[in-house]
């Protein structure tokens, strides 16, 4: 299928010759000769493996930890509690000014989600590591849990997490991420049809092939080579270092090849605690998922609730559009509060819309803790925002794809976050896809373009 | 633990090491003898990253005894190339964009290797089936179906 490539040709003078070329990629010759050394073909003589106990239960006071059974165990060259951990209490979007710190390296006092991280047990292989851990006795207090976003905003519902306080992030904006635009209710009011619409997703897991981890080489000048597969090298090292309580300049991290991401590797979920037991034991240390925690323990896709009022005119005219999205971070922030917020911005879609209203609320619960994976806070609302598109454009009898062309923003158009519309290519992508897919328009859309009103 | 030999040929050489009994050959091969193109993604049988072929079968090393491999023949992907040539199905693996990430793809290339050496013009339908074991979560497949396709176009060109 031949599709043209001059959508940006009015606004775009750079040569863009190498689009559509084939070019061999730099790192295929590695891949294809099993050399490419991903960071668990790193290996040291007496490295050590370390293996996390976790909780059992959804949400849980931990009442006491006792090791003393797994430290006895042979093989075992350390265990590590809260205690350990230099700076226990933290949150990756902290490097950007998005606090509150409020997630455990290791679980002091609480378990807030099934599956966290309570007691790190070093030894000498992997399975004595994991015998040792079986020995770790930890005594829970099992409390309520909510596992629903609604549940979760209802008042007398079980606090998720203390250092927010509420069971939602707490933005400048207040209890969610607000835009207002024109004036929605006076939309509603000369819309011909209201169509109002629920969509929901579960939460994504991102199924690399290469589960996370990662491979710590003491250097014997007090510095650490860290062998990882973070998609957020620098990210990491700066969380990592605050963590530990250790300059950037004692850590050495090497990345950059990841069998497999999508989002799911920007967590900062290995690397400090792997790094502090070199440190304690002046030994390599290997932490790398198993396939069950991969599945089960890292962070997912978050579970979003998107609800979708829109006000249209007869003609095709979407008037007003009000949204209230909902995105289940779990039970820590992560990169959720943010995800949550771009959301806010992107709800109108594609679109021109003269009256916009739209909360999103980053949600906890006593799930596993949501993050970034390919788009988030934008792919499920695009999902429930093309969705509604088809349904009121059946609603008013009109062709969805001309119903597109328009509301289709162009340039010059403000958005309801007001920004102007720059680049805008909706226009010829969709007349192109109108060719590509034999779905013909009336002419006046294929006259149209994103760069000159009228039509 | 107690240690046991294995000895077998790898990719035509030698090998031998000392092993903890009960070792998979998952193990062996890649903290032992350091071949890691066999890579390690579930451990448990379900994904074929650690595909190898062991007297012309395709086999898990995962679930493989090392022990049991004594006196075996056994082929990597890292073996494939010869004096820095690569192999048919390594040259189509880079000209069809089967590789994303590439940690699916020594596997990949064992259980499509198994396949041309047994059926050296295999339909699509069999070329899915033979790679109906490894999981690849970057490419969607069709490239590499596309790249065991395009090998096996060019061993029957390289015969006739
Ligand atoms: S590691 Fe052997 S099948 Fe996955
Ligand atoms: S290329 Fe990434 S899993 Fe196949």
């Amino acid at each position: 299928m031949e599709l043209r490539k001059n959508y940006f040709a009015d606004v775009r003078k750079d040569d863009l010759h190498e689009i559509g070329q084939d070019r061999p990629r730099s790192d295929s010759p590695g891949h294809v000769t099993g050399k490419t050394s991903f960071f668990a073909d790193r290996n040291f003589p007496g490295m050590l493996h370390l293996k996390m106990v976790r909780s059992p239960h959804h949400h849980a006071r931990i009442r006491s930890i006792d090791t003393s059974e797994a430290e006895k165990h042979p093989g075992v060259a350390r265990v590590l509690t809260a205690k350990d951990v230099p700076h226990n209490v933290y949150t990756i979007l902290i490097l950007i000014q998005v606090g509150p710190e409020d997630e455990t390296v290791l679980a002091d006092g609480k378990v807030r989600f099934k599956g966290e991280a309570v007691v790190a047990v070093l030894a000498d292989t992997e399975r004595a590591a994991q015998e040792a851990a079986a020995k770790v006795k930890v005594d829970y207090e099992v409390l309520p849990a909510v596992f629903d976003m609604e549940e979760a905003l209802k008042p007398g519902a079980p606090l998720v997490n203390e250092y927010h306080g509420q069971n939602y992030y707490l933005y400048d904006s207040g209890e969610c991420r607000k835009v207002r635009f024109g004036d929605v209710e006076a939309g509603f009011a000369e819309a011909d049809h209201i169509l109002e619409q629920s969509y929901q997703s579960s939460p994504i897991e991102h199924a690399p092939t290469e589960t996370t981890g990662c491979v710590v080489a003491p250097a014997g000048n007090d510095r650490f080579t860290c062998y990882t597969n973070t998609q957020a090298m620098f990210f990491t090292l700066d969380n990592t270092s605050i963590i530990l309580q250790m300059p950037g300049s004692k850590l050495h991290f090497v990345g950059g090849t990841v069998g497999g991401g999508f989002g799911g590797k920007v967590d900062v979920i290995v690397e400090p605690i792997a790094i502090l037991g070199a440190k304690l034991t002046g030994r390599p240390v290997s932490f790398i998922y198993s396939r069950e925690e991969e599945m089960q323990i890292s962070s997912p896709r978050a579970a979003e609730k998107v609800v979708i009022k829109d006000g249209v005119m007869k003609d095709g005219r979407i008037v007003a559009r009000k949204v209230t999205g909902y995105t289940d971070a779990g039970a820590y922030s992560r990169h959720s509060p943010y995800g949550a917020q771009k959301g806010a911005g992107h709800y109108p879609g594609p679109y021109t819309i003269p009256n916009v209203w739209i909360d999103t609320y980053c949600v906890y619960t006593n799930r596993t803790p949501s993050s970034a994976m390919r788009g988030f806070g934008v792919t499920i609302g695009d999902f429930a925002l093309e969705v509604q598109m088809d349904k009121l454009a059946r609603l008013i009898g009109m062709d969805p794809l001309e119903f597109r062309f328009i509301n289709a923003y162009r340039d010059g158009d403000m958005k309801a976050h007001r920004q102007p519309t720059e680049g805008a290519a909706l226009i010829e992508c969709m007349q192109e896809a109108s060719r590509a897919a034999d779905w013909p328009v009336a002419e006046k859309y294929m006259a149209m373009s994103s760069y000159a009103k009228g039509a | 633990m107690a240690k046991v030999p294995v000895q077998f040929t790898l990719n035509g050489s030698e090998t031998a090491e000392f092993i903890d009994s009960g070792s998979t050959l998952l193990h062996a091969l890649r903290d032992k003898i350091g071949d890691t193109s066999p890579k390690g993604g579930c451990h448990q049988g379900t994904c074929g990253a650690c595909s190898v072929i062991i007297d012309g079968e395709l086999r898990l090393s995962c679930l493989t005894l090392a022990e049991n491999c004594n006196g075996t023949a056994i082929t990597t992907t890292s073996g494939l190339s010869e004096g820095g040539v690569l192999h048919p199905l390594q040259r189509a693996f880079l000209d069809a964009f089967a590789s994303q990430c590439g940690f699916c793809t020594p596997g990949m290339i064992m259980a499509a290797k198994v396949l041309l050496d047994h059926t050296p013009n295999p339909s699509r339908d069999e070329v899915v089936q033979a790679l109906s074991g490894n999981i690849c979560r970057c490419t969607g497949y069709e490239p590499i179906i596309q790249a065991v396709l395009l090998a096996a176009r060019a061993n029957s060109q390289n015969a006739a």
